[in-house]
């Protein structure tokens, strides 16, 4: 499954959309729950198949989910649902515990539904980029257009009700995916992330809580979901997003005025160890990749474009680099194979202009 | 500054103790303050998002859950699906929609200490029902509101007050 997927890019990694260099993808993800149902936590298997085919039903109605197409979680595998975790189409605690799950995901990966994770009804709408505002209205047409077909649960004191407290009221957690090697290596990081805290947002490290942030990427997204408006939330962040390029910006001009050598020795050991590594994991790529993309950014590479530094991070992904060779591989196998497939990609392409 | 206690390493954690109306303080770093039993509440914890909001509702914080609350009040159930407050509390997920009006004042107090609000103030849907027609007209009045005391017009906007503040009260 998803073999012809693996060759296209993602939709959080396309190179479109607004300082996409910076901030690489933006998501809007709205928790619903129909009525009269018990959440998915709760909920016997024959309410959580009942939710399910309310959805079908749903999604076969409606005029902006035409094109897409609805999976089971019974007929997805491990590295089916590692790879749909890896290309930002569910989430981890989509694939945990339990069965009688489903997903649909919608033309170009734009839209997708995730059906009873912790609530019956996730929406998500992905964009590559800042598009914080264009990603809320696509994934709030599709809340429109299923809420004339199935009731939701509202409360007019509360708002959406979902089965934790933390998302009730509007639902919704914008966030946006942002690359600060500027501010890490200038040490500005943490005073960013104590000043945005204070803004009523949260930043975590990419993948997960771990202590050790990848390949300088963090995820911005809102704290609270009650008491303020969709478009309030949505603009608060995109200002406060505006605010961090500018300062990773000048970070930047920092670094290359203070420390130009020292910057463009580790762009270029990066190009030089990719080019050359014979066996390499995922998460030492994404490291790499984060000065090659810090280089494109500061005009220090200019021969390569960042769709195929994009195309390599994805393909590099463990799940990723499985479904693209087409078999399951051990994480030997697939570290010798990865290291051969990048020199493919990036053999020559970069001149270094002495 | 270096750690009282072995005058090597960096301090990193301040301690500050008061024991017989005497006030002490100490500046160490992580191993000797880890030695003399102070260890911080997030180490090394995955930190579950049940226990902290469990925490919130007992004030007693996790694992002191003796009597946080009245029996009475502990034992609310839910009446469509049988969630119990209690269970509620450990859990940290709710078990259905109407889970939020059996617990609601219980629920109003939380989620001011989670989101700082307890009033919905976004996306409205299109659903039947007296109370949903008040929410839209409220809506309507707070949009017209907004918009006279942009435009200055405040003799239209305590007007437009006074018809809030009726609708609330027949509410």
């Amino acid at each position: 499954m998803f073999e012809e997927m693996v060759m296209k890019p993602a939709a959080w990694l396309t190179d479109e959309g607004k300082d996409s260099e910076i901030v690489l993808s933006s998501r809007i993800r709205l928790a619903r729950n129909i009525s009269n149902i018990p959440f998915p936590s709760v909920a016997q298997s024959e309410d959580r198949e009942r939710v399910i085919s309310f959805l079908q039903k749903a999604i076969q109605k409606s005029s902006l989910l035409k094109s897409g197409q609805l999976y089971t979680s019974s007929e997805l595998s491990r590295l089916d649902k590692d790879f749909l975790i890896e290309r930002h189409l569910v989430s981890p605690e989509f694939m945990r515990e339990g069965n009688t799950k489903a997903l649909y995901i919608g033309e170009e990966e734009k839209i997708s539904l995730m059906i009873n994770e912790e609530d019956h009804l996730r929406i998500q709408a992905l964009k590559s980029g800042l598009e914080i505002k264009g990603a809320f209205e696509l994934a709030d047409e599709v809340d429109t257009e299923l809420a004339s077909i199935l009731e939701f649960d509202f409360d007019p004191d509360f708002g959406y009700l979902t089965s934790c407290p933390t998302n009730v009221g509007t639902g919704m957690r914008a966030s946006v995916l942002i690359h600060l090697p500027g501010l890490v290596l200038t040490k500005e990081i943490e005073n960013v992330i104590s000043q945005v805290t204070k803004l009523g947002l949260t930043v975590r490290g990419f993948y997960g809580e771990g202590s050790d942030v990848l390949g300088n990427l963090f995820q911005i997204s809102n704290q609270t979901t009650l008491g303020k408006s969709e478009e309030d939330l949505v603009e608060s962040l995109e200002m406060v997003t505006l605010q961090i390029v500018e300062y990773e910006n000048n970070s930047r001009k920092t670094l290359y005025r203070e420390a130009k050598e020292q910057i463009e020795d580790k762009i270029w050991r990066a190009i030089g160890i990719l080019q050359n590594a014979r066996v390499i994991t995922s998460n030492e790529v994404t490291n790499l990749l984060s000065a090659i993309r810090l280089g494109l950014g500061m005009g220090t590479i200019t021969d390569i474009p960042l769709s195929v530094i994009n195309q390599i991070l994805l393909i590099s992904f463990p799940a990723h680099l499985q479904k693209y060779f087409n078999k399951e591989m051990e994480p030997n196998e697939r570290d010798t194979l990865r290291a051969e497939l990048i020199r493919k990609k990036l053999g020559g392409k970069i001149k270094n202009n002495l | 500054m270096l750690c009282d206690d072995c005058q090597k390493r960096e301090a990193t954690i301040q301690v500050t103790q008061i024991a017989n109306n005497q006030k002490m303080s100490l500046n160490l770093c992580q191993k000797c303050a880890e030695k003399r039993g102070f260890h911080s509440p997030f180490e090394g914890v995955p930190f579950p998002l049940a226990e902290f909001l469990s925490s919130m509702i007992s004030p007693l914080g996790p694992g002191k859950e003796k009597k946080p609350f009245a029996k009475t009040e502990r034992e609310a159930k839910c009446p469509t699906c049988g969630m119990s407050f209690s269970n509620f509390a450990h859990r940290g997920r709710l078990g259905c929609g109407s889970c939020y009006k059996a617990f609601r004042t219980q629920l109003k107090d939380l989620l001011r200490k989670i989101h700082g609000s307890d009033r919905h103030r976004g996306k409205i849907p299109n659903l039947p029902g007296e109370e949903m027609e008040y929410l839209k007209e409220e809506r309507k009045l707070q949009g017209e509101l907004k918009k006279a005391i942009d435009e200055e017009d405040f003799e239209i906007a305590a007007q437009i007050r006074d018809k809030i503040k009726n609708l609330q009260e027949r509410k």
